[in-house]
């Protein structure tokens, strides 16, 4: 059987590096076959958050679709689509009450809401955990 | 399954969250039945003093009527049964007094914190 | 013994923190446990050589497996044969391999 994994994230996306470390994680877990559970605590439920949307970037010169603005509810997408078609799961839950401050209730499909101690669940049926506070 | 939580950042979002973030799940966890024990290094090591206040701040005339008190939140997660750790050197470092602080908590210097780890499962660095 | 994984993210030039990190490596190892300090991001930058870069060299001879995250060091430019004794450049999959092998894994 296979190994499962928990991360629990606490960043925004577009603000720091430990969102593209912690995406550079899970979908290398992902990719090992490994099942993954994620708790979105705090400003990360808005990582899968499903309005994101790509923009041109004029300093550069480049369309919308030149530029092909990274968007972190793609990564997540992508990266469940893997974890699917290797019989593995990427299980992302955001905390409810994060979600319900923030307004960030409009997330991509496979995301569900959860709480603590949905978080505590997947620490105890895992065989480890990695934490990625904030700053 | 036995986890210390590490709380270093401090103050951060606590006003509009009216809480700290990780002191609150902390506490969520414990009520469901988590075994988890807290420590508090770096600037946290302030939230173990008796004296915070945050009250007061009002924007536009909307006034804030929780301002958190983190100090009676650790108070509460210890009357829970989890421990409180607080790195000694840290408050020494801050100039806080022993008088200031809540009663209750475990002191450990920064030189026996490996040791601490050791006696735990999973260390999480919040 | 145990195995821990540090994850150290930060750098001393920004952080006077980072420093205590590396002690608790350290002393993590004179407990008799098997230690990886594992940099990414800005944690690489004292792997090149400057100010810094002793407090790296004296963590790894003191017994730590001192480990560069590849990419890192390449998005700041610094060569992966160019580093400070005792840093080894590696993938990011150390980190996934040790979580799933069951070490205690530490982000900092």
């Amino acid at each position: 059987m296979s190994k499962t994994l928990t991360f629990a994230l606490m960043d925004p996306p577009f603000e720091n590096a430990r969102s593209t470390t912690a995406m550079r994680l899970i979908d290398l877990a992902v990719k090992r076959g490994l099942n993954v559970n994620v708790f979105a605590y705090e400003g990360a439920v808005y990582l899968p958050f499903a309005k994101q949307a790509q923009h041109p970037n004029a300093v550069h010169g480049r369309s919308l679709e030149e530029e092909n603005h990274p968007l972190p509810r793609a990564w997540i997408a992508a990266v469940m689509k893997e974890a699917a078609a290797k019989g593995a799961k990427l299980d992302w839950v955001n905390c409810g009450l994060c979600v319900d401050e923030r307004g960030a209730g409009e997330a991509i499909e496979g995301v569900r809401r959860g709480s603590p101690a949905d978080f505590w669940k997947f620490a105890e049926g895992s065989d480890n955990t990695l934490v990625i506070g904030t700053k | 399954m036995k986890v210390l939580n590490i709380v270093e950042a401090a103050y951060r979002g606590t006003l509009e969250e009216q809480d700290d973030p990780i002191i609150w799940i902390c506490s969520a966890m414990k009520g469901a039945n988590a075994d988890i024990d807290v420590l508090l290094r770096g600037n946290a090591v302030n939230y173990a003093i008796k004296a915070q206040d945050a009250s007061g701040l009002s924007f536009g005339g909307q006034e804030q009527t929780q301002p958190p008190k983190i100090a009676d939140d650790l108070v509460r997660l210890k009357g829970k049964g989890v421990k409180i750790y607080v790195v000694d050197d840290a408050l020494r470092e801050r100039g806080i007094e022993p008088g200031e602080l809540i009663d209750g908590l475990d002191f450990v210097a920064r030189s026996k914190l490996a040791r601490l780890f050791g006696g735990y499962d999973q260390v999480w660095h919040w | 013994m145990a195995k821990f994984l540090l994850i150290e993210s930060r750098d001393p030039f920004d952080n006077n923190v980072v420093a205590r990190q590396y002690d608790l490596a350290v002393n993590l190892v004179k407990e008799g446990n098997e230690v990886t300090l594992f940099l990414v991001q800005n944690g690489v930058l004292p792997a090149r050589p400057g100010a810094h870069s002793a407090l790296l060299t004296a963590t790894a001879r003191s017994g730590v497996e001192v480990l560069a995250d590849d990419f890192s060091l390449r998005e700041r430019g610094i060569a992966d044969n160019r580093l400070v004794e005792g840093v080894k450049a590696a993938s990011l999959s150390v980190i996934v391999d040790q979580l799933a092998n069951g070490r205690k894994v530490i982000w900092h």
